[in-house]
């Protein structure tokens, strides 16, 4: 069983969406989107709060509406999306190996987009040590177990993290009847907003441990409790609960990005240039994938504007011949996205976005390239964990022909 | 299975009850049931192959590194041959990679004739050393600084898994009464009878009651398979000659993009005391590092600690430095039965008719289906009447292994069955048939951890992010359960 389309998105979540929807309103003919699970929507179909849409919809929808206006979007603009189709690997080059009730096969594209998104962090690949029992959960099983199960995970529970998603984690346990003891996050305040950090912990009276983290689960069959360690003095104290919920602290979800040889960089996604190509000749990424974790309406709005890119290289069929140059992040900047430069001038939203390692204070950041000074910056905080975003107008002035930009934070 | 609660008083007795349904316990239960007889295994656990058996390397060896002339350099050997054969008709996945004994200096390098002087010992011959220049072309990834190595082309990798589960599963469908969730509390023995009219001549040595915590059973004979369990056991029988240690061995599995990185097994030049360190491929198509070594008072103390994991992934990053780069998808933690001997302690009693297979080390998986040959001899020889049954029934077990063709690969499964071409966990590719068929297997899967060990659901690298609530589910209404008594969450 073969196929093949004019564009084959793998990942029906807001960026695989919105993409297709904006290949399809350019007159593209075969938009086909690959989608794993039984619905299209991605993350935002359990994440149930509002906050979705801003950005890309000019509304604020709770997280299912939003997944389902995207997939009815899609629908309407005879998107042909897949699914319950799991794409396993490459069968070649813009072609995919597809496996679905129908059967398994293969699916080529004229051009491919990578929009796969992200996940958080589990537990071992935290190393956090102890045991292994039942009630260790990520955020996304979390929410998957009270918004589409229906079911109570836990009574009392502690929440690795204390970025966005990890208050997001204290309102589902909430909504499943549990309370969250503690949440426990290494850095040395939380990284979220302030009004939503009250409106979720704030006055509920959930204590925020800073500069602490969880060295050990305990527990046979069920979590019974976890140590956490004062990372400043080394003290430590167990904490009863029934579950630990390890939130945050993405990584994107890059296996066909490198099985299929693509080269990756900073972000751990396939590297990109500012018309959201990467490496392969016909291959684009998008979303989350290549910022992981940006909310929901930035991942579908980079979507859209790799729908931009994809459009005309099936027009053209024209491929950057120079390797664009790459942009490297000096610590504690960990990444920039996209992290490199090639023939164009505008990336999503007309911005970079970064993440950074350890909190810093009344930030300049830097943007050189040699010697040459491209742009300057001053920001009052650059938390970690939580998106900054960069202005792309220096991007003109950057000489295609140099050495490596790099990004770093400056004395002043 | 069976799961009714047995009156010891008013059944006929087991010919043998089989104490322990690890692997070598699973072993022994499935070669007892290849003979007309009535056989019970009994496991403390929720399922078989759910205590030591579970977290291991991995590895089938071939015994060329055991001590010449012991019990488990012969059983090892004879043990490695069986379940080689046995695994190609039983649907046990095994990899035969080889293995490569590397040494990293002077002193290592000149240990190795003497080890593969030990090899020839054990009978094996095919090791051979190998310089630099090979290795380095045989293992890219491999640090440098390595002098040379020794290649033991037999070493191979099999499913740690579906092994005992085979095991258990040919002796359950072939009539062995299965006993979860039953710990032996006490043995008595009833008198040789007295009453010469009622009693056969089986029952005339005495007969067995066990009192287990699901009621009590009767059996003329009994071996003592219980792992960890195993000095214990052997005490209630009148035993005291060994102490069972709890070796406590942590793993580090590393996620399958590391995978290409290796093509063989990477053993260490051993110590007096351990096989060290090594680092090898799974048949589930990761990378697995370990294990470490630390005898543990507590034998349920199978929790991972900072400096193993931290200890681990140093030497890990010395042997490959790539792995630095790659992501742990899980952490291990196995208990190997150490006792104060060096060897097996395999030990009949055919006056009383017990068995004790104590002290099975980390070889123990390699080793099993010679045990349980040797066990039936044993068996034999104290009285024991094993007549092979003619309607044996083999089993081929679904396959988890990387190297043999996943059901969502295989377009004629799902041809038959659309179900197996829905993948429900991601990471691992476990379709939604796996599942309902690990739920209504001959031993179903009645948790999450033994639906793991099934299929391999939630067992990669998102650990459940993606699909714990859809599992969960699947599990839950396959096997009439609930989803929150699945996932243990307290009233």
């Amino acid at each position: 069983m073969s196929d093949d389309a004019d564009v084959v998105i793998v990942g029906g979540g807001p960026s695989g969406l919105a993409a297709a929807i904006e290949l399809r309103r350019r007159g593209v003919a075969r938009v086909v989107v690959l989608e794993r699970e039984p619905h299209a929507g991605g993350i935002p179909r359990h994440t149930r709060h509002l906050g979705f849409g801003l950005r890309d919809l000019g509304r604020v929808l709770s997280g299912p509406a939003y997944a389902a206006r995207y997939a009815r979007q899609a629908y309407v603009a005879s998107v042909d999306v897949r699914t319950e189709t799991s794409v396993t690997g490459w069968d070649g080059p813009r072609t995919l190996a597809v496996t679905a009730p129908s059967g398994r096969g293969s699916i080529r594209g004229t051009a491919i987009l990578l929009a796969t998104g992200c996940r958080e962090r589990p537990r071992a690949a935290r190393l956090v040590p102890g045991t292994r029992p039942l009630g260790v959960l990520t955020t996304g099983a979390l929410q998957q177990l009270v918004y589409l199960e229906r079911q109570r995970v836990a009574r009392r529970a502690v929440v690795v993290g204390a970025e966005h998603v990890s208050f997001s984690a204290v309102l589902t346990l909430a909504h499943g009847g549990a309370t969250t003891v503690a949440m426990v996050t290494e850095q040395p305040r939380h990284q979220s907003h302030g009004a939503l950090v009250w409106a979720t912990a704030g006055w509920r009276g959930v204590p925020i441990l800073t500069d602490a983290a969880v060295t050990r689960v305990l527990g046979r069959r069920r979590v019974e409790a976890v140590e956490v360690t004062d990372l400043t003095s080394g003290a430590t104290n167990t904490i009863a609960c029934d579950a630990v919920v390890f939130t945050g602290d993405w990584i994107p979800d890059h296996e066909l990005a490198r099985t299929g040889g693509l080269m990756l960089d900073a972000t751990r996604g396939p590297r990109i240039d500012l018309a959201l190509r990467t490496s392969e000749r016909g291959v684009f990424a998008a979303g989350n994938l290549v910022h992981a974790a940006e909310a929901g309406d930035v991942a579908a709005l980079s979507g859209r504007h790799a729908a931009r890119s994809v459009q005309a290289f099936l027009g053209a069929d024209v491929w950057p011949a120079a390797p664009p140059v790459p942009i490297v992040c000096r610590p504690p900047l960990r990444w920039i996205s996209p992290g490199a430069i090639g023939v164009d001038d505008r990336p999503p939203r007309d911005r970079f976005v970064l993440r950074v390692a350890t909190l810093v204070e009344d930030a300049r950041l830097e943007v050189r390239q040699g010697e040459k000074v491209l742009w300057r910056a001053r920001r009052r905080a650059l938390v970690p964990a939580r998106s900054i975003g960069l202005d792309a107008a220096w991007v003109r002035t950057v000489d295609r022909d140099g050495p490596e930009v790099t990004v770093a934070i400056v004395d002043a | 299975m069976s799961t009714a609660r047995a009156n010891a008083t008013t059944d006929v007795p087991f010919e043998v009850a089989v104490v322990g349904a690890g692997v070598v316990g699973a072993a022994i239960a499935r070669e007892l049931a290849r003979h007309r007889l009535r056989v019970l295994l009994l496991e403390t656990g929720a399922d078989v192959g759910a205590g030591t058996s579970k977290a291991n390397t991995a590895i089938l060896h071939t015994g060329f590194d055991a001590k010449p002339g012991t019990l488990e350099a012969g059983l090892v050997r004879r043990g490695h041959a069986l379940l080689v054969r046995h695994a190609a008709e039983a649907g046990i996945p095994v990899e035969r990679l080889g293995a490569l004994l590397v040494a990293w200096d002077d002193e290592q390098r000149a240990t190795l004739p003497a080890i593969t002087e030990r090899a020839r010992r054990n009978g094996y011959t095919a090791i051979r050393e190998v310089a630099a220049a090979e290795l380095y072309a045989r293992e890219p990834a491999l640090a440098p600084g390595a002098l040379a190595a020794l290649e033991i082309p037999d070493e191979s990798i099999v499913c740690p898994f579906t092994t005992p589960l085979a095991f258990a599963t040919e002796a359950v469908v072939n009539g062995v009464t299965l006993m979860l969730e039953a710990p032996l509390q006490a043995v008595t023995r009833t008198p040789p009878a007295a009453d010469a009219a009622g009693a056969r001549d089986a029952d005339a040595a005495g007969v067995y009651v066990l009192l287990t915590a699901r009621g009590h059973f009767r059996a003329r004979y009994v071996v003592n398979a219980a792992g960890l369990g195993a000095d214990d056991v052997d005490r209630l029988f009148g035993h005291t000659r060994f102490t069972v240690t709890a070796r406590r061995g942590e793993l580090v599995v590393f996620d399958k993009l590391a995978r290409p990185l290796l093509r063989h097994v990477l053993l260490p030049v051993p110590t007096a005391r351990t096989k060290g360190v090594l680092v090898s491929p799974t048949v589930f198509g990761n990378l697995v590092l370990g294990p470490t070594a630390d005898d543990v008072s507590d034998k349920d103390a199978t929790d991972s600690t900072a400096g193993g994991i931290h200890g681990l992934l140093a030497q890990g990053r010395r042997l490959v430095p790539a792995l630095a780069d790659e992501e742990v998808t899980a952490v291990y933690v196995g208990l190997r039965a150490a006792t104060e001997h060096a060897d097996y302690q395999i030990r009949f009693h055919p006056e009383e008719r017990y068995v004790c297979v104590g002290g099975i080390r980390s070889t123990g998986l390699s080793a099993s289906m010679a045990i349980a040959e040797h066990v039936c001899d044993g068996l034999r020889d104290a009285g024991l009447r094993l007549e092979p049954r003619l309607d044996f029934r083999a089993v081929r077990m679904p396959n988890i292994g990387e190297a043999f063709g996943r059901p969502y690969e295989r377009s004629e499964l799902i041809a038959a069955d659309p179900d197996y071409g829905r993948i429900v966990c991601h990471c691992e590719r476990v379709t939604r048939r796996e599942i309902l068929d690990a739920a209504g297997a001959a031993i179903p899967a009645r948790n999450l951890d033994a639906l793991r060990r099934r299929t391999r659901a939630t067992l990669g690298r998102c650990q459940g992010f993606y699909c714990t609530a859809a599992v969960t589910r699947l599990l839950a209404s396959a096997s009439g359960r609930e989803i929150a008594e699945l996932l243990g969450v307290p009233p």
